[in-house]
């Protein structure tokens, strides 16, 4: 299929990685700041065939691994109230909260259902005008525009019993909280390449040379990965820290105007807390003053929730690339993808659940020396 | 956040209140939402997102890339190390990587 | 309008769920831990009885008189109940007689067992019974005996079918989940991920428009060409026969890594997907590995006799498109290794449950 196809190329793949073997004289540390981009890297063994000096740090880009906690108990409290119809993108239905997930409150009778976009749930709504549908607005600022026209589109057509609840978050603060973490060893990042196809690539520059890193704005597929990778290291080699696109075809340099005029009207920027890691400031959108009304969190009493995140769960650690998955005590006995402590070994994308897909078939777990803990919020 | 599929537009309408079209992803068809890209025709190609158009597909743009891709290792054998290494000294890109 | 999630995964294990989840029925993780925690050990048979229930097989293989009978029981509950290509009454069929089918035997009569909830409308009911007729004559298979229910509205959904079915094995076959040995070459009959996603493509919540139709069929004709006598009267060395249902193909190759205590290498690029149900599972998020296939076959077969099996299949119309994929190792046993077009490798795990779309 066009503009897939022709970027899974193996052979181009080849000379892509030679290239980079040729370039590399020293180890570099790079994070892949996309869960999408981590999905990829897993699936096709692409960081098997880079050389050995490159270390693949698996970025927090999973929307899915960063929703607070809270968020996700406040989900299914939500959920669990009569009349409410409760819809998500698929991603989200096994995450565990403080002690359930979706599925389970499904199992007790909640209406919790799965949509393929938000204007599905809209939809739903429409339809049953006596029900309260609310749609879990998690993701990044490629989901954001889709969420933000839901929600425009309710307000527009008086569908009051449809509400939205926001936990949106953005990459920028969270590259900037990760290079000012004290043992973050972050060399190079490739940037989320849809992410800058809604908000362009002009918050970047500044970030490269404040901390001294080079960012490549880098697509999905094999052949975008590699030359993201390939263009990162060459920076790095010749000492140079600039933002580069590797993703043009997708990506201008404004990125999509509309979708960013709609993003300024239906939210405003607030601090959000990402799972493992804790606050980040201003690193999230919720909904501004004139669609507060649509907000689920308003409308539905969810004030204070315990929230008791495992104390064994290292996720956020993990999450910054402060530790490898098998690093932490729990991997693979207490907690695996099936019986998964935090999110990060629940989603595909996460690091923990990649390292488990394709880790054992090389070493096995690193059990004396594991990492010392490193506290949230650093 | 970031699976986001290449289409091609084959028909656009207005549905909802909202400019909608029909894509077809290599034989599947699958309604989506338009709002964001105004400009965009029928039979460019967008990425979709969640039902959502969110960017246009460059063609020429995703040529040049591949071509980029193509010519790598040729330059390099044509014209060897001292060429890269030249540029790296001068903190230019080499001659292959742009 | 939403999805319907029924059939699709939850991750808590068995130990923590008081409650049955989805998961569990996922053909996945969870359901083999409901089987093995749950069932076998209350089913288990009485001290000196044969254990068959335990070698977990698509169909079970018991001594009769002399002769050995395959038996094999399937409930079928898929929603929508009609989708591209078939009905829930086709699968009601097909799939029993594949399962007798992947133990070598000939399927030959079968039960059928109706659970209707009350409110649906009988015309509904007619098309399903009338799909089983067809399909049964077309597999020449015979209902034999059969059953009805109702249940109150609000507690079953439209139509749900049990059927059971048995039938011969010949003298000479020994085909079963845990004969793979290393070197053994893997075959699949044809195109996979072509069910789950017709199904889909009519599921609420989707609906999207698209060319691909179920592959449900009847595979013992297949079977039969595959192991039948050469000229000599030596049957070529089929080892292992599943039907990709639930869970798909990475279901499938687990389970027989597991059984049979071998390592499964599969080459990627060999694995035959239709472009359709390949850029299908793209827009959703998907693995075709895991999509439910109800018309192929995989089979493990003696290295020494691959060549001539494959050409068995090709010439029968359900294996024009069969094609190796890959062979058995010694090691990494148990696990399923894909060797991807670039030259590294992923391991390929047993599912939890169905996927969920996703958009990560």
């Amino acid at each position: 299929m066009k503009y897939l196809e022709e970027f899974s190329d193996p052979e181009l793949a080849a000379r892509l990685l030679d290239d980079i073997r040729a370039t590399v004289t020293r180890p570099w540390a790079l994070m892949e700041v996309c869960g999408g981009q981590t999905h990829s890297i897993i699936r096709h063994g692409i960081d098997q065939l880079l050389p050995e000096q490159i270390e693949m740090i698996h970025g927090p880009g999973c929307p899915v691994c960063v929703t607070p906690l809270e968020i996700i108990d406040k989900a299914l409290e939500i959920a669990s109230r009569p009349g409410v119809i409760f819809c998500s993108f698929g991603d989200m239905l096994r995450v565990p909260g403080s002690g359930r997930d979706l599925f389970r409150v499904k199992s007790a009778g909640a209406d919790v259902r799965v949509v393929y976009s938000p204007l599905d749930a809209l939809n739903l709504a429409r339809d049953n005008p006596d029900r309260q549908v609310v749609f879990f607005g998690i993701g990044f600022e490629t989901t954001a525009p889709p969420n933000a026209m839901t929600v425009y589109q309710a307000k527009r057509q008086g569908i009051e019993n449809f509400s939205l609840l926001v936990s949106h978050v953005r990459v920028p603060p969270a590259i900037r909280a990760i290079m000012e973490s004290p043992s973050c060893r972050v060399q190079g990042f490739l940037a989320a390449g849809h992410v800058c196809s809604v908000m362009g690539t002009a918050e970047y520059p500044e970030l490269a040379e404040r901390y001294r890193v080079p960012i490549v704005v880098t697509g999905f597929e094999p052949l975008d990965i590699l030359e993201g990778i390939r263009r990162t290291v060459r920076q790095l080699e010749a000492g140079r820290h600039e933002l580069e696109n590797a993703y043009p075809r997708a990506v201008p340099a404004e990125g999509n105007p509309a979708a960013r005029a709609m993003l300024a009207d239906v939210f405003e920027v607030t601090d959000r807390a990402w799972r493992g890691i804790g606050v980040i400031p201003g690193s999230g959108w919720r909904l501004s003053q004139a669609y507060r009304d649509y907000d689920a969190e308003c409308r539905f009493d969810v004030g204070d929730m315990h929230t008791a995140e495992s104390a064994t769960c290292r996720s956020g650690e993990v999450l910054q690339g402060l530790i490898k998955p098998h690093e932490c005590e729990a991997f693979g006995t207490e907690c695996t993808p099936r019986n998964p402590l935090g999110a990060t070994m629940v989603s595909s994308e996460g690091a923990c659940a990649a390292y488990y897909s394709y880790r054992r078939l090389a070493t096995p777990t690193v059990r004396a020396g594991a990492s010392p803990r490193v506290p949230a919020g650093v | 956040m970031c699976l986001a599929v290449p289409g091609r537009i084959v028909s656009i309408a207005e549905r909802d209140h909202m400019r909608m079209a029909t894509v077809d992803f290599g034989g599947v068809l699958k309604d989506v939402c338009l709002a964001y890209l105004p400009d965009i025709e029928v039979g460019d190609y967008t990425i979709v997102h969640v039902g959502f158009a969110i960017q246009r597909l460059d063609e020429a743009s995703a040529l040049e890339t591949l071509a980029l891709f193509e010519n790598l290792g040729i330059l390099d054998t044509e014209f060897g190390d001292d060429w890269d290494r030249a540029a790296q000294e001068s903190g230019a890109a080499p001659v292959a990587a742009s | 309008m939403t999805l319907d999630i029924t059939g699709w995964v939850c991750p808590l294990p068995l130990r923590d769920s008081p409650t049955i989840v989805m998961g569990h029925g996922g053909g996945g993780a969870m359901s083999a831990e409901l089987i093995h925690h749950l069932f076998l050990p209350a089913l288990a048979p009485a001290a000196g009885a044969t254990q068959v229930l335990a070698d977990l097989g698509d169909s079970a293989v018991v001594g009769v008189a002399g002769m050995r009978l395959a038996m094999s029981t399937d409930s079928y509950v898929v929603r929508p109940m009609f989708f591209p290509g078939g009905s829930i009454g086709d699968l009601a069929v097909n799939g029993t007689v594949n399962d007798i089918a992947m133990s070598g035997a000939a399927p030959l009569y079968l039960t059928a067992g109706f659970i209707l909830e009350e409110g649906t409308a009988v015309e509904v009911v007619g098309r399903v019974a009338e799909a089983m007729g067809v399909a049964a004559r077309t597999a020449g298979v015979t209902v034999v005996t059969g059953d009805t229910k109702v249940v109150d509205a609000g507690h079953g959904d439209g139509v749900y079918v049990t059927t059971a079915g048995v039938g011969f094995v010949p003298a000479g076959v020994d085909i079963g989940p845990s004969r793979a040995r290393p070197g053994d070459v893997v075959i699949v009959s044809g195109a996979i991920g072509m069910h789950g996603i017709a199904v889909m493509s009519v599921r609420d919540g989707l609906e999207f428009e698209s060319q691909i139709r179920s592959d449900t069929a009847a595979l013992h004709g297949l079977v039969a060409a595959m192991i039948e006598p050469d000229d000599d009267g030596v049957r070529p060395g089929v080892r292992v026969l599943r039907d990709p249902t639930r869970g798909g193909l990475a279901a499938s190759l687990n389970e027989i890594a597991a059984a049979s205590g071998v390592g499964v290498d599969v080459v990627e690029r060999s694995v035959p997907v239709p472009a359709h149900v390949a850029n299908a599972c793209g827009f959703l998020g998907l693995d075709p590995w895991y999509v439910a296939n109800e018309g192929k076959l995989v089979a493990f077969v003696a290295p020494e006799d691959a060549a001539d099996v494959l050409e068995r299949m090709r010439a029968h119309p359900l294996g024009a498109e069969a094609a190796v994929i890959g062979e058995c190792v010694e090691e990494h046993p148990g696990m399923v290794v894909a060797h991807t077009a670039f030259g590294a490798t992923r391991v390929v795990d047993l599912p939890i449950g169905e996927q969920l779309p996703r958009i990560c």
